[in-house]
């Protein structure tokens, strides 16, 4: 088992993958992918029990992430390859042509890791949803775990998947939503409110947990707890709040970095505060 | 012009019913889900013989496209059933990116297409479905023609790997395949061989289009009926050599103009082999309540349409 020390080195590694990929091709989402960098570094590096190095799409016999806000793919991308499901090279082709990394994950290109495209909003619990059943017929007791955005819980189709795991009891699965309350036009709350999202999960009949996502003090707490409510009946969900942009000074307390590449300077600047780790760059 | 017997009368959606159901028992991956619309699919058999197989996910289509999309990533072999104007319109982005993109082995089983739904009106009866589909990159449409076509491409894309789009529809409608025809995939299926016009129909339009044969035939005139069940990937050589054959074209469904058969049919010969080419299909139109039958008429899809046309197409022979 990792320790919070070598988490916080992969995650601190993972965030200069993400600006470096996105200020290479001068696109991306930063902001999103900053945030959950923590997150997905936790899942992918000690909670889930996964086989990077034999790749199956099917992920029968072991846990499986979908990551439903496909637009956050930087960090996605940087820890499938730093857990080893494709070269960290192949980083450095991430959006452009011919490339397995398209700027929204997808399985078209065979990249391993990813077995669904994603990238137009909501659809995620519903696979997600769909393979936790899968996994049931088959009598397979691994977990599969879903990312929303929180902005992304506007979709419709997303309350249709709420109903759905509930009805079906897929207590199977572990949803994390994103709470970082900031979407492209700016706030949720100013956008379109997603207003006691607690109360809606729990009227919905599910279990419902809170979580920062940015605090491994936190995550170490209810990552556990949430496990530990799997297989009772009730789909699972975790309110994690997190900070879009964490990491970077500048990035942090704003939606601007949503969708939006740094210029040389302010890439600079963001390097400085995140120094290369032993892993080294791609 | 050969005499088809009419074996009964059925509705090719319980041919779909009866194919699902073989289908089930011979793969256990098979499994299904619906809309809330599990009598009108005639899904009912296959939900009783195999409960823990079915699906049953409510009013919400487009959560059922994922959830489809994430079973057949698992291994299975899930069909989904509804309308098809739910199947295909509500939740088109569902399948393109979810079915279609991550080329998922989802069928999506479709019924009541195009006007013969009849009384429900325009709102149910979907014309745009095959075009909406066969755009997608990847995607298999097929649009069978009777009770006994429907049940066999049932139990052949069960077969298959890929994302397939099964349209067929709600009335009863005349049996004349013969249960042991066999269903190929992509093979367009030789009725009458003739040597004036080639008519290229699918669905309920292949029934008419015998019919026009007939009408075609007191007049003289040698029709050759080919019926294509699989619109894409489409049997290219089947229609090149025909066309050369009678040197004009009519092409025949329940679909509009726009994005259908009749439009697959025409782009093809334009690039290979231009042909003068009539199309029987709803011309830019929504459809309205009504029997199937009057339907038909007042759209100009009826047997007679389909020999007018012909004759049409005969006269801008060169």
């Amino acid at each position: 088992m990792r320790t919070v020390n070598e988490l916080q080195t992969i995650a601190t590694q993972v965030r200069r993958d993400i600006l470096r990929m996105v200020y290479a091709v001068k696109s991306g989402h930063p902001g999103g992918s900053l945030g959950c960098a923590d997150f997905l570094t936790a899942l992918y590096f000690k909670y889930m029990k996964h086989n990077p190095s034999t790749f199956e799409l099917t992920g029968n016999q072991e846990d499986v992430f979908f990551l439903s806000n496909g637009h956050i793919s930087p960090v996605f991308y940087s820890v499938l390859a730093r857990s080893g499901y494709f070269p960290v090279e192949e980083m450095a082709t991430f959006r452009k042509l011919n490339t397995r990394l398209q700027g929204h994950p997808t399985t078209h290109e065979g990249l391993p890791g990813v077995r669904v495209a994603s990238g137009s909003l909501g659809q995620g619990i519903s696979v997600a949803a769909g393979l936790a059943l899968e996994k049931k017929l088959n009598n397979d007791n691994s977990t599969v775990w879903v990312l929303t955005g929180d902005g992304e819980l506007q979709e419709g189709q997303i309350w249709e998947a709420v109903m759905f795991s509930k009805h079906y009891k897929i207590d199977n699965m572990i949803v994390t939503v994103d709470f970082n309350q900031k979407q492209i036009d700016g706030s949720t709350g100013d956008v379109m409110g997603i207003t006691e999202l607690s109360s809606k999960f729990l009227a919905f009949g599910w279990e419902v947990l809170e979580m920062d996502g940015n605090d491994w003090n936190s995550m170490d707490t209810v990552i556990p707890q949430a496990q530990a409510k799997l297989g009772q009946g009730k789909p699972i969900v975790i309110i994690m709040k997190t900070e879009m942009g964490q990491g970077v000074d500048f990035m942090m307390g704003t939606h601007a970095w949503h969708g939006k590449a740094p210029s040389e300077e302010q890439m600079n600047s963001a390097m400085a505060q995140l120094p290369v780790t032993e892993l080294g760059d791609y | 012009m050969r005499k088809f017997e009419i074996l009964g009368s059925k509705d090719t959606r319980s041919g779909f019913g009866a194919g699902l159901l073989e289908a089930g028992q011979a793969d256990e991956n098979v499994v299904a889900l619906c809309a809330d619309l599990t009598g009108s699919l005639m899904m009912d058999a296959f939900k009783d013989a195999f409960p823990t197989r079915f699906i049953q996910a409510g009013i919400a289509e487009a959560n059922m496209m994922g959830v489809a999309a994430g079973l057949a990533i698992g291994g299975k072999v899930p069909f989904t059933g509804t309308f098809a104007n739910f199947s295909t319109g509500r939740v088109y982005d569902q399948i393109r990116q979810s079915i279609a993109y991550s080329h998922t082995n989802v069928k999506i089983a479709a019924s009541h297409a195009g006007l013969t739904l009849g009384e429900d009106g325009a709102t149910h009866q979907i014309l745009e479905d095959i075009g909406l589909m066969k755009m997608l990159p990847g995607m298999t449409v097929i649009n069978p023609c009777d009770y006994n076509q429907t049940k066999a491409a049932t139990i052949a894309i069960a077969k298959m790997n890929g994302p397939v789009y099964l349209r067929f529809g709600r009335p009863k409608w005349p049996v004349f395949i013969s249960e042991d025809t066999p269903f190929v995939i992509g093979k367009a299926l030789m009725l009458n061989e003739g040597t004036d016009v080639s008519i290229f129909a699918t669905g309920h339009l292949v029934w008419k289009a015998i019919e026009a044969g007939h009408i075609l035939a007191e007049k003289g005139i040698s029709a050759e009926i080919i019926n294509i069940h699989t619109i894409k990937p489409l049997d290219i050589d089947a229609v090149i050599t025909s066309a050369k054959k009678t040197g004009c074209v009519v092409t025949a469904e329940e679909h509009q103009m726009n994005g259908g058969l009749g439009d697959s049919i025409a782009q093809l010969l334009a690039l290979k082999m231009p042909t003068p080419l009539e199309m029987v299909a709803v011309n830019d139109s929504f459809g309205e309540s009504g029997t199937p039958d009057e339907l038909l008429v007042k759209y100009h899809l009826d047997s007679q349409d389909v020999a007018d046309a012909a004759v049409r197409a005969i006269a801008r022979k060169i």
